[in-house]
């Protein structure tokens, strides 16, 4: 376990957080959202094994996970900011760049993949001119893949700002996110 | 609360139901819902609500049946009868034939009786039948009587002499024989012991425990709690993914509600023994997974594998010993419990004991989630359950075991399904999926799909794996435009061997499978890229090829 051999290095950060741009963080709490974190940490009775958790938190909330966000998260669990941000940036779920107002998750599972899911992600690219992994320069929508939401009978599978389309076609996508726009 | 108390619940709950004539179960899991199953729930409260049937109909949801391919489901209670295809608008109709006039609806009627015929369901025996958000109704099927007898009726030593005796394997993939690892934690020493039951079903293309925890949480809790008292463990976790809500809401609700009942916290069921469980999400990292990847996960790092030994049987989580076992696994425990691992023994084959189940799904007619007893051939579960390649389309491989599993062909088809046979053929039982593919798809593109996914989800740890799988996808890169050459099969071939030999964890030693098994089984394809410049199927980008060609 790694318990307490960076504890000491925190007073380190601190400096540097006043000393640099680090300091953006609110030190007074005008940012409500941030009291939801801080009861969640307090929650798991600031544990430090359940950094995943909050980090899923933290994301459910702010729709991304921001910079101030993972140093808030490390200062408040003593664990270090390269280790918060290294666990953040290993998990696929996690995002760090802010989201386009849409969200359009694409299955690339092996069902849907069998199934075409590449070509219509492809047709998506291409009409609205956003590649996988990016947000579209007006900021509406973003795509994003993921492999598997296990709803493999159905695919290929297109997730919509949370809502499932199953057995889709290039046209019912398109059609769903021109409809959104 | 005390054990008699478990039986008095149930027969109230099946009282309760008896006193309906008729009862109308919605399956409600991810396979439905896309597919509006909650409006149709909602739909049919309604139309029964509508009709003033409340005392003679009742309607509840339920978990998955199977088949997820003619979603969403209805049964219909008595009889199980099963309406396919079922729409909001269609409820009232539907109650007022088959509740008011006893008249069942052909057009509505699910008729591959063959899906069915040939599928034993153990672990999902509860699918389709209970409500899954409802304790009551788990009690009421026998729910969390075997967890009384161990408690009351036996040792440790004896519940991990039964587990040993049923000959039940590992689920997640492997196979190692539970009863041993239990043995295994039991015989440590060090405190506390802590048991994980995994849920990171990654593999793309598999979504049998997502099912499992959907329709019967219970069953998972029951086991999991069983197998902490057969090792002495007083905390558990269950590591689910991220990317299913349902499932995770469901064990939620679960776990409080066994808490609630005293079935798991302090003092179960009036013994001394105490065990408290923790859900904990994943964050999509297919890694994670694996079996030393999960501890690290758990733990709150980055999700790499740890080198072994020790085993985590020895030293696991935080260092102390900890019992992993797959979910599907863990549902066995409470039947073989019940009713004696001698019993589930004689399910399957002799070396292979009990069922598995699997997601067939790709080109098939039928695909779904279905439980077949070990020792099926693959024929049968490609042709008799999943009926078969859709009309017009010739079949071509089969992908068995997910991205780490190998490409059958036809000729493999008489093939057994248990750990042993699937091995030597290449391929790997997983997590248990079957993906069949036909004549549209190229072998080349589907090897590339395969180690482009192991290639992302790499965890970094191991050179020949991080960097051995983007070589390996180079070289199938340049096949796919046609300027590949034979000298680069020769490559191919050592490089993926040096993989599996090399690397740590079961990411790396299974990830070069689906270049091995399409090496060995279709080679024609791969030259045909080469020599010929042409795909088979049509599917790589030939154009490119013969600009390359001229």
């Amino acid at each position: 376990m790694t318990k307490n051999i960076y504890s000491n290095r925190l007073p380190v950060v601190q400096q540097l957080r006043e000393a640099n741009e680090l300091s953006e963080y609110p030190k007074t709490v005008s940012d409500k959202r941030i009291i939801l974190i801080d009861k969640t940490i307090a929650a798991y009775g600031y544990r430090r094994d359940a950094l995943l958790e909050k980090l899923h938190v933290a994301q459910n909330i702010y729709g991304y996970l921001e910079k101030k966000i993972l140093l808030h998260i490390s200062e408040k669990l003593k664990i270090p900011p390269s280790q918060v941000y290294g666990v953040a940036t290993f998990y696929n779920y996690f995002k760090l760049k802010k989201p386009g107002s849409h969200a359009i998750t694409f299955c690339l599972g092996t069902a849907c993949y069998v199934k075409g899911a590449e070509e219509i992600l492809s047709a998506v690219e291409r009409e609205f001119n956003v590649k996988r992994g990016e947000t579209s320069a007006d900021g509406k929508i973003s795509i994003f893949v993921t492999r598997c939401v296990g709803a493999c009978a159905m695919a290929p599978n297109v997730i919509i700002d949370d809502e499932m389309i199953g057995k889709a076609t290039k046209e019912t996508v398109l059609d769903k996110i021109r409809s959104l726009l | 609360m005390k054990p008699e108390e478990i039986q008095k619940i149930a027969e109230i709950e099946h009282d309760m139901r008896m006193a309906y004539k008729y009862r109308i179960k919605v399956c409600c899991s991810s396979g439905c819902i896309p597919f509006g199953a909650q409006k149709l729930l909602k739909a049919f409260e309604d139309a029964v609500k509508e009709l003033g049937l409340q005392n003679v109909c009742k309607v509840a949801r339920t978990g998955c049946v199977g088949t997820c391919s003619v979603a969403p489901v209805v049964l219909i209670d008595p009889g199980n009868h099963l309406y396919q295809n079922v729409k909001p608008e269609d409820a009232k109709r539907i109650v007022q034939e088959h509740v008011v006039n006893g008249r069942i609806l052909e057009e509505f009627v699910y008729k591959n009786e063959a899906y069915f015929s040939k599928q034993y369901r153990l672990v999902l025996r509860n699918a389709g039948k209970i409500d899954p958000l409802r304790i009551e109704d788990y009690i009421s099927v026998g729910g969390y009587s075997a967890l009384a007898k161990a408690l009351t009726q036996m040792t440790p030593e004896q519940v991990i002499y039964e587990v040993t005796v049923s000959g039940l394997r590992g689920r997640g993939g492997a196979g190692f024989p539970t009863g041993q690892k239990w043995n295994f934690v039991a015989k440590s020493t060090a405190k506390p012991k802590y048991v994980v039951a995994n849920l990171d079903e990654g593999d793309p293309g598999v979504f049998a425990n997502r099912t499992l925890a959907e329709a019967d949480p219970h069953a998972i809790i029951e086991g999991m709690t069983i197998a902490a008292y057969a090792v002495g463990a007083e905390k558990g976790y269950i590591y689910i993914r991220s990317e299913y809500p349902l499932a995770i809401q469901t064990l939620k609700k679960a776990i409080e509600q066994a808490k609630s009942y005293g079935l798991i916290g302090d003092n179960i069921l009036g013994s001394t023994f105490n065990f408290d469980i923790e859900l904990r999400l994943g964050a999509g990292a297919f890694v994670a997974g694996e079996e030393t990847a999960i501890l690290s996960s758990i733990e709150g790092l980055r999700a790499t594998p740890r080198p072994r030994p020790p085993y985590p049987a020895v030293s696991g989580l935080w260092g102390k010993p900890t019992l992993i076992n797959n979910v599907e696994t863990l549902a066995n425990v409470p039947l073989i419990i019940l009713n004696g691992g001698a019993w589930f023994s004689k399910i399957g084959t002799p070396k292979c004991t009990g069922t598995k189940c699997f997601s067939l799904t790709g080109k098939v007619r039928n695909p779904g989630l279905i439980e077949v007893p070990m020792g099926i051939t693959l024929k049968e579960v490609v042709y008799e359950i999943g009926g078969g390649v859709p009309e017009g389309r010739k079949f071509k491989a089969v992908l068995v075991g997910g991205p780490s599993g190998g490409c059958l062909p036809e000729s493999m088809l008489s093939l057994p399904i248990d750990y042993e046979s699937l091995t030597q053929a290449g391929a790997i039982m997983g997590s248990g999926g079957i993906v069949v593919i036909d004549d549209e798809s190229c072998i080349v593109d589907t090897a590339r799909f395969f180690i482009d996914f192991c290639m992302d989800e790499s965890c970094g740890k191991c050179v020949p794996c991080r960097a051995g799988l983007p070589k390996v996808r180079e070289i199938l890169d340049k096949i796919m435009v046609g300027e590949g050459t034979e000298e680069d099969l020769k490559v191919l071939e050592e490089l993926s061997y040096l993989i599996k030999d090399a690397s740590l964890c079961g990411l790396g030693q299974t990830a070069p499978n689906p270049v091995l098994t399409t090496l060995n089984y279709f080679k024609k394809e791969y030259l045909s890229h080469i020599l010929d410049g042409k795909c088979p199927a049509g599917k790589c980008n030939i154009k490119r090829m013969e600009v390359v060609k001229k």
